[in-house]
């Protein structure tokens, strides 16, 4: 609007101090940036609507204790289910056992249960034929080199082969990619090996089952389905507990830690901080332009718009700094996922970041200038002329 | 202004420098500098100067209140959320490392990066146990434990009615007791040999519905009774314990287990017997001391958390230090004619540049100080938990705001104070004195 | 000629504390429409005072004002401010400029609060600029300019919006006396050949010669007016 030139010369009135202020702000909604997107990563995590048709069967006893195979088809005649999958952990590692590499040996239709996994279909033909095929997530095989026909070698921490030796080996036969990166970040980071291969190699599986997938026909009917498979193995000796993917990631992420308790804590420190930083500089800005105010009101001004004007010129620094702060994050991150080869996966700054962003800024700024456009607007033109 | 310029490089070089050192400085170290600093400022004339220049500001602190607060809180701030992140990096390292010991070690299969992926075939175990260098009780056994280490799934307390978390359980052999001399049971009794019991660690009490003794949970099909609840003071107190051939029952593993923990007959047996295990054809296992053992499980996720830390104090601090060059800006141009009067009277440069940035540094000390004891209040002590690597159980484990820490906090308070009054400081020992004096 | 200001009775009281200060005292005062009016007096005899009540900056405690037939006396803050906006322009002894705006924007301020648009007041400012002889100065800002010339960008800025009183207080207090000259010769300008009246406060005798008719005050009271040959 036409005030707007105002506005933001009344801003930058005194250049160095706005900068300063500039600087601390961005420096709060950078960090606001970056801990917002883990925080909804994590919420978001696995919160797919593929997930929400999958059921989860795992042991009820623990998540490493096995299941038989023979559930699998006893689970197919279940009411509601459309196909059923398993897989077993492998407990991969790559090198030194501490590299951890996510890795199962699953059931020859695994990956028909998770359609948003994209692979050629050459590969998974490769992957159905070989043996030894293995297929990889895409930034995994960034995060160690690897491309399809190459022979990896792989320890696996849990199961040796006949001989004793926990090093197995595998032919990389296709790279899997996530179609939706933000719920399905981490199948790039998969490693898919054959169950049966598996089985055969060591003798500690025993043809045990290590979870069952499931893939129900009604979304709606998930619940009933769930306890229907529980109901297969009611007082045996291998209870399931099965669960929608959703309601197992939920759970999973909350075990490692309340995630948006500390982001929260920290933001708040954050933002009452920069509520005094910048409250100060507002009302430093305001108390040095007492005369101008009172020429702008002798001029006609009115006291509410002098208020609204103030008000506007907090908001604008909020949303001057916020936006570059909240841009660069939006910036770095992705730098930093791609420099780190892999490694690292960080989540970008969604949507609902943004959002929440733009709200704080606005509402950072009427606080921030409450007291000072108060004060601006109750201004006397008389005293303030006067130099009072 | 090609000299102003090269100034403000010169700066930049010189606070390169002085941080580098800073960062490396023990705190004697930093007593030693303000030992020396209080000294020049008594004994020295231009000491006295500086004195005199710092007293008017800080006399006038008050009529300042507002923008002086800005430096304190901001950085007060800073700390506070820096240490407290480091602290829970602190607690959890912290006790992960108390949990092992140099007296004692873990037996597991060779190349196991942990005791649950770890497997030992009953032959194994009785050869472990013979071997020298385990210390023998009175009866001639060996203080060694044959221990099945799995997971369980417990309904979490005060969670949904359906929602459970994974607990470590621990079936451990008739010297289980023996081979931790810290664990003491605080309630109740331990389990009865053979029996569906379990004795529950505090921590995992805390975070699980039913662990009371008397209580009963279900492990599968199974119903299990809590005989008691004991104490470690570390780790292990996240676990539930019980007999170990009745949990290897239950889990389906016959005689094998997972690992063997046992006592050496004195710390310089450690070598000997790992030597021997290690030599053995028939075995193929890893022997670590506990400590060792413990700690290199922290290792992954205690980096992780101190670099969140450092990362979130680090942009912080950059905030804080900018709050603080404004204000100070702002302070030395409120200023402007007092430093040039005392420049003309015949103060030199030195002493206003040393006067401007006590007065930082005396605030930024003061939010540092105030940072680092919010944090402590709030935070020592404080219970939490997470899933920790290398266990199949949540770790309870609780921050630790250690006086290191504090003295961290401390020294990011006095840098970002330093970097704060510098440049406001130069300038106003640089301010053209005919100009100062004009203005109006 | 027509009446502009009729001012009855006019009181002013300030309250200071707990004290009470009458600094004005039942004034009774008329100005004519076109006509050039000094208003002098020693400091604390109240003509600053008596001027922001003409000219709607401060509301009297007592009487009334009544300016072009608006009874101001009687309008409350809000509407004040409009009338100021159309009815009235400012001239200050320290220019009172924005110092972070170049002289067009300065002189475009009153016009914010009017409908036109941005083309439009760039175009009324222009004149203005034109109209005080500174049209070559349109971007430069306040610092760049002299003290003479603040005061002129000043005048140009009270009279963009076509007010029909001028009101000024010690607009030459600051200047040195060419520049004073300027000044006064271009407000003898505005009256002779624009028809704007204007009321001067002023302590400068010189000044004041400029002006028609010179009022005096003491005290709070007029003691007596002076006419000069116009």
């Amino acid at each position: 609007m036409k005030y707007l030139h105002l506005i933001w010369a009344s801003l930058f009135r005194r250049k160095t101090r706005t900068v300063l202020t500039l600087v601390s702000i961005i420096a709060a909604f950078l960090l606001f940036g970056l801990l917002d997107a883990v925080r909804s990563s994590f919420s978001q995590a696995g919160q797919s609507a593929n997930g929400a048709a999958r059921l989860q069967t795992g042991s009820k006893l623990s998540f490493i204790q096995t299941l038989p195979l023979s559930l699998t088809q006893q689970i197919e005649r279940v009411d509601g289910v459309k196909a059923v999958a398993y897989a077993n952990w492998f407990g991969g590692a790559y090198q030194d056992p501490h590299n951890q590499v996510f890795s199962f040996a699953v059931s020859p239709n695994y990956l028909d249960l998770f359609p948003e996994i994209a692979v050629g279909d050459d590969q998974r033909k490769a992957f159905a034929s070989t043996r030894t095929g293995a297929l990889v997530g895409e930034k995994l095989a960034q995060r160690f080199g690897w491309k399809v026909g190459d022979r990896i070698p792989l320890q696996s921490n849990i199961f040796p082969d006949r001989s004793g030796s926990k090093n197995w080996q595998f032919d990389v036969v296709g790279i899997l990619r996530a179609s939706d990166k933000k719920t399905g970040g981490w199948f790039d980071q998969m490693f898919l090996l054959n169950w049966k291969y598996f089985d055969d190699t060591t003798p500690y599986n025993q043809g045990a089952a290590g979870w069952y997938v499931t893939r129900v026909t009604d979304v709606n009917q998930a619940d009933r389905v769930a306890k229907a498979i529980d109901a297969l193995s009611a007082n045996s000796d291998h209870e399931t507990r099965t669960q929608t993917e959703q309601a197992a990631s939920a759970a999973w992420m909350k075990q490692i830690a309340d995630i948006g308790l500390i982001v929260g804590s920290i933001m708040g420190a954050v933002f009452f901080t920069l509520l005094l930083l910048s409250g100060n500089t507002m009302m430093q800005a305001v108390r040095e332009r007492t005369s101008e105010i009172a020429v702008l009101k002798t001029i006609g001004f009115s006291s509410r718009s002098v208020l609204a004007m103030v008000l506007a010129e907090s908001v604008l620094l909020l949303v001057l700094g916020g936006l570059a702060g909240l841009g660069l994050a939006t910036v770095i991150i992705p730098v930093v996922s791609a420099g780190s080869g892999g490694m690292l996966n960080l989540p970008s700054v969604g949507a609902g970041s943004w959002t929440l962003g733009l709200a704080l800024m606005a509402g950072i700024g009427i606080v921030v200038g409450a007291l000072p456009a108060w004060n601006a607007m109750r201004l006397n033109i008389v005293d303030a002329l006067a130099g009072r | 202004m090609r000299v102003t310029w090269l100034i403000n490089v010169g700066l930049v070089v010189l606070l390169a420098v002085v941080l580098a050192a800073w960062v490396m400085l023990p705190w004697p170290g930093a007593l030693a500098l303000a030992v020396l600093l209080a000294a020049w400022l008594l004994l020295t004339r231009r000491g006295r100067q500086t004195l005199s220049v710092a007293n008017v500001g800080i006399s006038t602190l008050s009529q300042r209140l507002g923008s002086s607060g800005v430096i304190v809180v901001g950085i007060a701030g800073v700390v506070g959320v820096l240490v407290s992140l480091l602290s829970m990096a602190e607690g959890y390292a912290e006790t992960l490392r108390k949990t092992g010991g140099t007296d004692s070690v873990i037996v597991m299969r060779g190349g196991s990066a942990s005791e649950v992926s770890s497997v030992l075939a009953r032959d194994s175990i009785a050869l472990i146990q013979q071997a020298d260098g385990i210390a023998r009780n009175d009866k001639g056994e060996p203080l060694a434990s044959e221990e099945l280490v799995v997971a369980a799934n417990l309904p979490v307390k005060g969670g949904a009615a359906d929602e459970t978390g994974s607990v470590q359980l621990r079936g451990i052999g008739e010297r289980g007791w023996a081979v931790r001399p810290q664990a003491k049971i605080i309630a109740g009794k331990s389990f009865g040999p053979g029996l569906r019991e379990l004795v529950v660690g505090q921590g995992a009490a805390r975070q699980f519905a039913g662990l009371v003794p008397g209580g009963t949970v279900r492990l599968g099909a199974q119903t299990w009774t809590v005989a008691g609840v004991f104490a470690t003071g570390d780790a292990l107190e996240s676990e539930i314990w019980a007999d170990g051939t009745v949990v290897s029952d239950t889990y389906r593993r016959g005689g094998s287990r997972t690992s063997v923990t046992a006592r050496l007959a004195d710390p310089q047996a450690f070598k000997t017997l790992k030597a021997a295990l290690e030599a053995n054809p028939q075995l193929q296992v890893d022997v670590t001391t506990t400590l060792d053992y413990f700690s290199k499980q922290s290792e992954g996720v205690t980096k992780v958390l101190r670099i969140i830390g450092i990362t979130v104090g680090s942009i912080m601090a950059i905030g804080a230090m900018f709050g603080a060059l404004n204000t100070m800006f702002a302070a030395v141009a409120a200023r402007a004619r007092e430093i040039a009067t005392l420049r003309a009277i015949g103060f030199s440069g030195l002493p206003v540049v040393v006067a401007v940035m006590l007065e930082t540094m005396l605030l930024a000390l003061a939010g540092g100080v105030i940072g680092g004891l919010l944090a402590w209040a709030i935070f020592d002590g404080y219970g939490a938990s997470t899933m920790a690597a290398g266990s199949v159980g949540k770790l309870s484990f609780a921050l630790r705001v250690s006086p290191d820490l504090l003295w961290t906090g401390l020294k990011w308070a006095l840098a970002i104070g330093f970097i704060g009054g510098l440049f406001p400081a130069v300038r106003a020992a640089r301010l053209p004195v005919t100009t100062a004096l004009r203005e109006l | 000629m027509a009446k502009l200001i009729e001012i009855r009775d006019l009181s002013k009281v300030y309250e200071r504390g707990r004290q009470k200060v009458e600094v004005l005292h039942h004034i009774d005062l008329d100005v004519d429409q076109g006509d050039f009016v000094a208003l002098m007096g020693p400091s604390g005899s109240g003509k600053t005072t008596l001027l922001n009540l003409i000219g709607g900056l401060d509301a009297p405690t007592g009487g009334s004002i009544s300016v072009g037939g608006q009874r101001i006396d009687e309008l409350k803050a809000a509407a004040l401010a409009k009338w100021r906006a159309s009815r009235v322009g400012f001239v200050f002894q320290f220019y009172n400029l924005m110092p972070m705006l170049s002289a067009q924007r300065n002189v475009e301020l009153p016009l914010l609060l009017t409908k036109l648009s941005g083309a439009e007041r760039k175009k009324r400012a222009a004149i203005a600029l034109q109209l005080v002889g500174l049209a070559d100065r349109a971007s430069h800002k306040p610092t760049e300019l002299s003290g003479g010339q603040q005061q002129r960008v000043s005048i140009a800025r009270a009279i963009v919006s076509d007010p029909t009183l001028l009101v000024c207080d010690e607009p030459t207090g600051d200047l040195d006396r060419q520049s004073a000259e300027d000044v006064l010769g271009l407000l003898r300008v505005l009256n002779r050949d624009h028809g704007k009246t204007i009321v001067m406060v002023t302590h400068d005798p010189k000044a004041a010669e400029y002006a028609h008719r010179t009022h005096h005050l003491d005290k709070g009271s007029l003691v007596g007016q002076a006419e000069l040959a116009a």
